[in-house]
């Protein structure tokens, strides 16, 4: 077996989670990375398209921002920022599109905080805000996420709820008017979490080889159930190759 | 609105006539790719303060005019410049310092409000956001919204579908238009008269400079009406809409113009670094905004070399195997 790093496994895990045919928003970084992926793998007939309005960018350079020109070339459409949040929106395509993304705070029910530590007004922390991020939680089918696990990144309550994940709970979402659907999976540095088909409470999904349950815990500010858990493969050499020489060849994201 | 046929002046003149002290402006662009930056710098240059700022997703511009001391508030979804500064950094030293006053979004919010400003209507409805802290959250208060009349009383109201569930839809999210007193674009091509075209995303350009007074272009290449007017499809704003058209090659630099030049790399590394610390970031402004006469000075300290290596392959539309580290 190949040895490989956390972060091409978390882009690994990540990639298995998207199916064909989906149609992927990505982020910057390893989202990006991970939506390429899967498309070169397991989900050809997936299409990745950003928020900037640029739909199935061919993507021979990894972009740096989803406005990078590399987004725009070889496209289906170049769009606006309208037509790509009202695709989301839409009621026949949005259910059909799958999120990434990535937050500075998670609950147990995939709410996000990307916007402040801290009180609002006079935050410790400020950070980028929603982008897109509030939209794509409100609207998509399916989103997936980004963290890394650590105590003060998963908490029992944000400081902000910048993007809406199960609310607090079975039936929330529809209560409040939000598109049915929600968060499938957390991908970190050690884990893939999900959510309760039920109660849509983080469980513990799958470890990394080698990860312990106990350690997983130890890296969060809220109990979770393990019992449910089996070892996830490591990567396999050919999504290794992909990786490494199609997605990332110039390790911009990989590190 | 101008009506002339002839809209071409100089940068330093169409900023003085259109931004004020104290004016609600907005800039196009997104993150790193096509901000006015040469209109940003002279702004800053000019010293025009307590700009009011209404952005989607302006990194780079928007962090200059707020690290330059510009801006009193903000009304903004995202600052942030992709890899290169996944938080704004001088924006963030704002925010926290408090220094400058921000009320929260998201793109399609934002989007929305502009487009609901472009159309001339009060608000426009959307589904998102509800539930979250964007709703509950003000970072302007009720009392400042109330004094100011360029201000909504309210930053957004949520309630029941009015249309009595069609569509399936139990709330709705209004948010309320916006009508900058100005707003600059850099595109690739325009006439004399305003007409205009953009390559590659538009971003929310166009509804950003339909809603506003006065629209300020620079563009890549000044080209007669008859060439644009060959494939008007092509083209995105009519002339009606703008006051002044500035003639500047390379008008986005550090930032991205597609199938002209990409974004600079160094320039945006070297931003960074000095951002983070507060005198390097003077000497910053000194040395690259205050101590330049313009853009083209800017572009002779940069020098021919760096500006080469950032030049679009005509295939892509970007520099292929530039050093983006």
């Amino acid at each position: 077996m190949a040895a490989y790093t956390r972060r091409e496994m978390m882009a690994i895990a990540a990639a298995r989670q998207i199916e064909d045919g989906d149609i992927v928003f990505c982020g910057t970084g390893i989202s990006m990375l991970a939506a390429m992926a899967a498309k070169h793998i397991s989900a050809p007939n997936s299409t990745i398209f950003f928020e900037t309005g640029a739909i199935d960018s061919r993507l021979e350079e990894v972009p740096m921002a989803v406005a990078d020109p590399r987004v725009m070339y070889g496209t289906a459409v170049n769009g606006s920022l309208a037509d790509a949040f009202a695709t989301m929106q839409n009621r026949w395509t949005g259910s059909r599109v799958v999120g990434i993304m990535g937050a500075a705070q998670i609950d147990k029910f995939g709410n996000l905080n990307s916007t402040v530590i801290g009180n609002y007004d006079h935050p410790t922390v400020r950070f980028s805000g929603s982008g897109g991020a509030c939209d794509v939680g409100s609207l998509v089918g399916r989103t997936i996420i980004f963290m890394q696990h650590e105590k003060r990144k998963f908490v029992e309550k944000l400081d902000y709820l910048t993007s809406p994940g199960w609310l607090s709970g079975s039936g929330q979402r529809e209560q409040t008017g939000l598109a049915p659907g929600g968060p499938a999976a957390v991908i970190t540095n050690m884990a893939v979490m999900g959510f309760d088909a039920t109660t849509h409470e983080m469980y513990l999904k799958a470890i990394y080889p080698g990860v312990r349950p106990s350690k997983i815990l130890a890296h969060m500010s809220f109990k979770v159930d393990t019992k449910r858990a089996y070892e996830l493969p490591p990567p396999s050499s050919q999504e290794l190759l992909t990786l490494r020489e199609i997605c990332d060849p110039q390790r911009l994201i990989l590190g | 609105m101008q009506k002339s046929a002839n809209k071409v002046m100089e940068l330093s003149q169409a900023i003085g006539r259109f931004v004020t002290d104290g004016c609600h402006i907005s800039i196009g662009g997104f993150t790193i790719n096509r901000n006015p930056m040469a209109a940003v710098y002279e702004i800053i240059r000019q010293k025009i303060k307590n700009l009011h700022l209404y952005a989607h997703s302006n990194g780079q511009g928007v962090d200059e005019l707020v690290g330059a001391g510009c801006a009193a508030k903000i009304e903004i979804a995202y600052a942030g410049s992709g890899r290169f500064a996944p938080t704004c950094i001088r924006f963030r030293k704002a925010v926290e310092s408090g220094s400058i006053k921000v009320e929260d979004y998201s793109n399609y919010q934002m989007t929305l409000r502009f487009q609901a400003g472009a159309m001339g209507v009060p608000f426009l409805p959307t589904r998102s956001g509800l539930g979250t802290s964007i709703v509950d959250h003000w970072g302007f208060s009720k009392q400042m919204r109330k004094s100011d009349p360029r201000l909504p009383n309210d930053k957004l109201v949520v309630q029941e579908n009015p249309m009595r569930g069609w569509g399936g839809i139990k709330h709705v999210v209004l948010v309320p238009a916006i009508n900058p007193d100005v707003t600059i674009l850099h595109v690739q091509k325009s006439d004399r008269q305003g007409t205009a075209r953009i390559e590659g995303l538009v971003f929310a350009d166009i509804e950003q400079a339909k809603s506003a007074r006065h629209v300020i272009l620079t563009c890549e290449e000044l080209v007669d009406a008859q060439e644009l007017r060959e494939t008007p499809d092509r083209n995105q704003i009519p002339f009606f809409n703008v006051d002044a058209v500035v003639p500047l090659s390379h008008g986005a630099y550090p930032t991205a113009c597609y199938r002209y030049y990409d974004y600079d790399p160094v320039y945006l590394n070297d931003y960074r670094q000095s951002a983070v610390d507060n005198n390097r970031y003077q000497k910053y402004l000194s040395t690259f905004i205050y101590g330049v006469k313009d853009h083209k000075d800017l572009l002779d300290t940069i020098g021919k070399e760096r500006v080469l290596k950032i030049k679009a392959d005509s295939r892509t539309g970007y520099a292929v195997n530039l050093d983006r580290k």
